[in-house]
């Protein structure tokens, strides 16, 4: 079924595309303290708004420009000329703990200091925006999947049983499911961000925090749509039949309820992953998202609500937004090609 | 001398009601009486035909007999036991004997799993003891004895015609060794060619192994083909009880006289 599925997916062009590409986003946040030339808090206040370095080929290796500040009042630089630093592979620096414990004192590639490699410029306090923008990318890619797994057990598990059961169980979940629909999202995120927040304060637990707050509010509908499918599913012979063996209910939910739902729930996990993207993007551009000194797309984009971003053209500092974009874009095309492969009107009853 | 066996199944003014409920209280507005004061029994070894329009109620009687649904009131004694309002875990050891073949053969079969997976669940219930290997020779030879391959067990619902899933449907009733099937209807979804197969290899399986059926259907020839006794069900009543041959020949109820003339004649 899933090795199925995959090879559908892969037959599609829009389908195997996205694949792809989302594939390399969450390899490139995977291995974001390798590719990325710079720490994240890694600042340079001489070189601040500086546009991206130019890469030109030079003396047979690759180089970057170098620039000189020509004006600070409105941050100008100008590329010198016959000035070149260049580009060095797995170079040396700061040792880091890669996925905590092994040690590690390369980065993929970087310049010699003082020169820097800005590949997509630097911010007010001159960061590298790339390195940010892969670092960022590590909470901005996980938050949809962590926050899916979590509202599809929650929502699987109440909506199934609610289904399954039926009577008064039924009706004290779906009217729990009623009472945070009926909540305007954006409000209730605020005011559980605001409730929580003096027992969070280090930037993991702020992570988790966010994920659960936007799981809390996710399960619901989850939940609504899987009572109503569990409902349809329960009247099934095949069901029927597993009780009259004398299977016990909740081996009937796993052997029998959620196989037959799990075509659903790749689509609306697929379809859904953007909103927990976006929902990141909203509360750090708020101000109560993540924080610094962690980085992630929605903070990035909060850092540059500055009317000289806009007055004066750093138009890299606004690449965060496109990312966000970007990756939503592809899940929700890979979710309709998913949904395609799986409609159950066109695969299951052949 | 032996005292006059105990009848497998004795059925004593059955009852299944199901409440009608409205507003926001879910308040008790009233009931479907949907098998109302139901009487028969079932010796061991027969075949019990019950026949009725759509809607009299027979298959509510099949599903109350299996605990599919739970009776309002009467009771049910099987072979003597009083079985009506057992707790789902003592009517566990009854699960292992009593069990049921479904009119759908499309819907019967969870299409996710495969045939050997779905025949393996009664054995995993009612079997513990056996093993992979056990399993997947039991699951061989439930299948030839239903005339189907052992090489169709690791396929899928999809990959049968109707016929050939009410076969699985039938060797999974078999595979927890039972001594009483309640047939729903088991021959009307299926073509007529394939219906004789089906109800020939129930005769079968019937001799084999000494089972005893309560045959549900709407169609009177095929019930009286398998039947030793009728029951006639209208409205959640039975209407008329009989051996096969007096049902047919001499029909006391008008309901039944209007069944019998329903019947299509050549």
């Amino acid at each position: 079924m899933t090795s199925d599925l995959l090879h559908q997916i892969l037959r599609r062009r829009a389908g195997a595309f996205c694949l792809v590409v989302l594939i390399l986003f969450y390899v490139a946040a995977f291995f974001a303290p390798l590719l990325a030339p710079y720490a994240t808090s890694d600042q340079d206040l001489t070189k601040t708004y500086h546009p991206p370095t130019g890469v030109v080929w030079q003396e047979g290796r690759l180089a970057v420009r170098l620039y000189k500040l020509v004006d600070p009042t409105c941050a100008k630089y100008e590329a010198e000329p016959g000035q070149f630093a260049p580009i060095h592979f797995w170079v040396k620096a700061p040792t880091y703990h890669f996925l905590g414990f092994i040690p590690v004192s390369h980065r993929l590639f970087g310049v010699e200091a003082p020169a820097r490699l800005y590949l997509l410029g630097s911010d007010e306090t001159g960061r590298d925006v790339f390195s940010r923008l892969l670092y960022g990318s590590r909470v901005s890619l996980t938050i949809g999947l962590i926050g899916i797994l979590i509202t599809t057990v929650i929502g699987l598990t109440v909506g199934g049983l609610a289904g399954y059961f039926g009577g008064v169980f039924d009706s004290v979940a779906m009217r729990g499911t009623e009472l945070i629909m009926a909540i305007p999202g954006l409000y209730l995120i605020i005011a559980l961000r605001a409730a929580l927040a003096k027992y969070f304060d280090d930037s993991d637990q702020i992570f988790i925090l966010i994920v659960v707050i936007l799981s809390f509010i996710g399960w619901a509908g989850t939940a609504r749509v899987i009572r109503g499918l569990t409902l349809s599913l329960r009247n099934r012979p095949f069901i029927y039949a597993a009780e009259a063996l004398g299977q016990g209910p909740v081996t009937i939910l796993w052997k029998h309820l959620f196989p037959n739902l799990f075509s659903y729930l790749i689509v609306t996990s697929m379809l859904s992953i953007p909103g927990y993207i976006l929902g990141e993007a909203a509360l750090s551009f708020l101000g109560i998202g993540i924080q610094e000194p962690s980085t992630s797309w929605g903070l990035m984009l909060s850092q540059v609500q500055d009317l000289k971003v806009f007055m004066l053209n750093f138009w890299w500092l606004l690449t965060p937004g496109l990312a966000i974009f970007i990756t939503v874009i592809l899940f929700n095309v890979l979710g309709d090609v998913v949904r395609d492969i799986v409609d159950p009107k066109l695969k299951t009853q052949v | 001398m032996n005292a006059p066996a105990t009848p497998l199944l004795q059925v004593e003014n059955l009852k299944v009601h199901f409440p009608i409920t409205a507003g926001l209280l879910q308040r008790r507005i009233g009931e479907v009486k949907a098998v109302d004061d139901v009487s028969f029994t079932i010796e061991r070894g027969t075949t019990v035909g019950l026949v009725g329009e759509s809607g009299s109620g027979k298959t509510t009687i099949g599903r109350a007999l299996i605990r599919l649904v739970n009776p309002t009131g009467g009771t049910i004694r099987y072979n003597g036991k009083d079985i009506t309002f057992l707790r789902e875990s003592q009517f566990r050891p009854y699960r292992k004997k009593i069990q049921i073949i479904f009119q759908d053969p499309y819907n019967s079969l969870n299409p996710r799993l495969t045939i050997f997976k779905i025949i393996s669940e009664a054995l995993e219930i009612h079997f513990p003891a056996l093993g992979l290997e056990q399993r997947r020779a039991r699951v061989a030879e439930l299948l030839g004895k239903v005339g189907l391959k052992p090489e169709h067990m690791d396929r899928y619902p999809h990959e049968f015609s109707g016929g050939q899933r009410q076969r699985i449907g039938i060797a999974r009733a078999l595979a927890v060794e039972p001594e009483f099937i309640v047939c729903d209807e088991p021959v009307s979804a299926l073509d007529v060619s394939v219906q004789a197969q089906i109800v020939n290899l129930l005769q079968d399986l019937q001799e084999e192994l000494g089972l005893t059926y309560l045959f549900i259907a709407h169609d009177l020839a095929v019930v009286e083909h398998i039947s030793d006794f009728v029951l006639v069900m209208n409205q959640g009543k039975i209407v008329e009880a009989a051996t096969a041959e007096a049902i047919y020949q001499n029909p006391q109820d008008p309901y039944t006289k209007r069944l019998l003339d329903a019947v299509p004649k050549i």
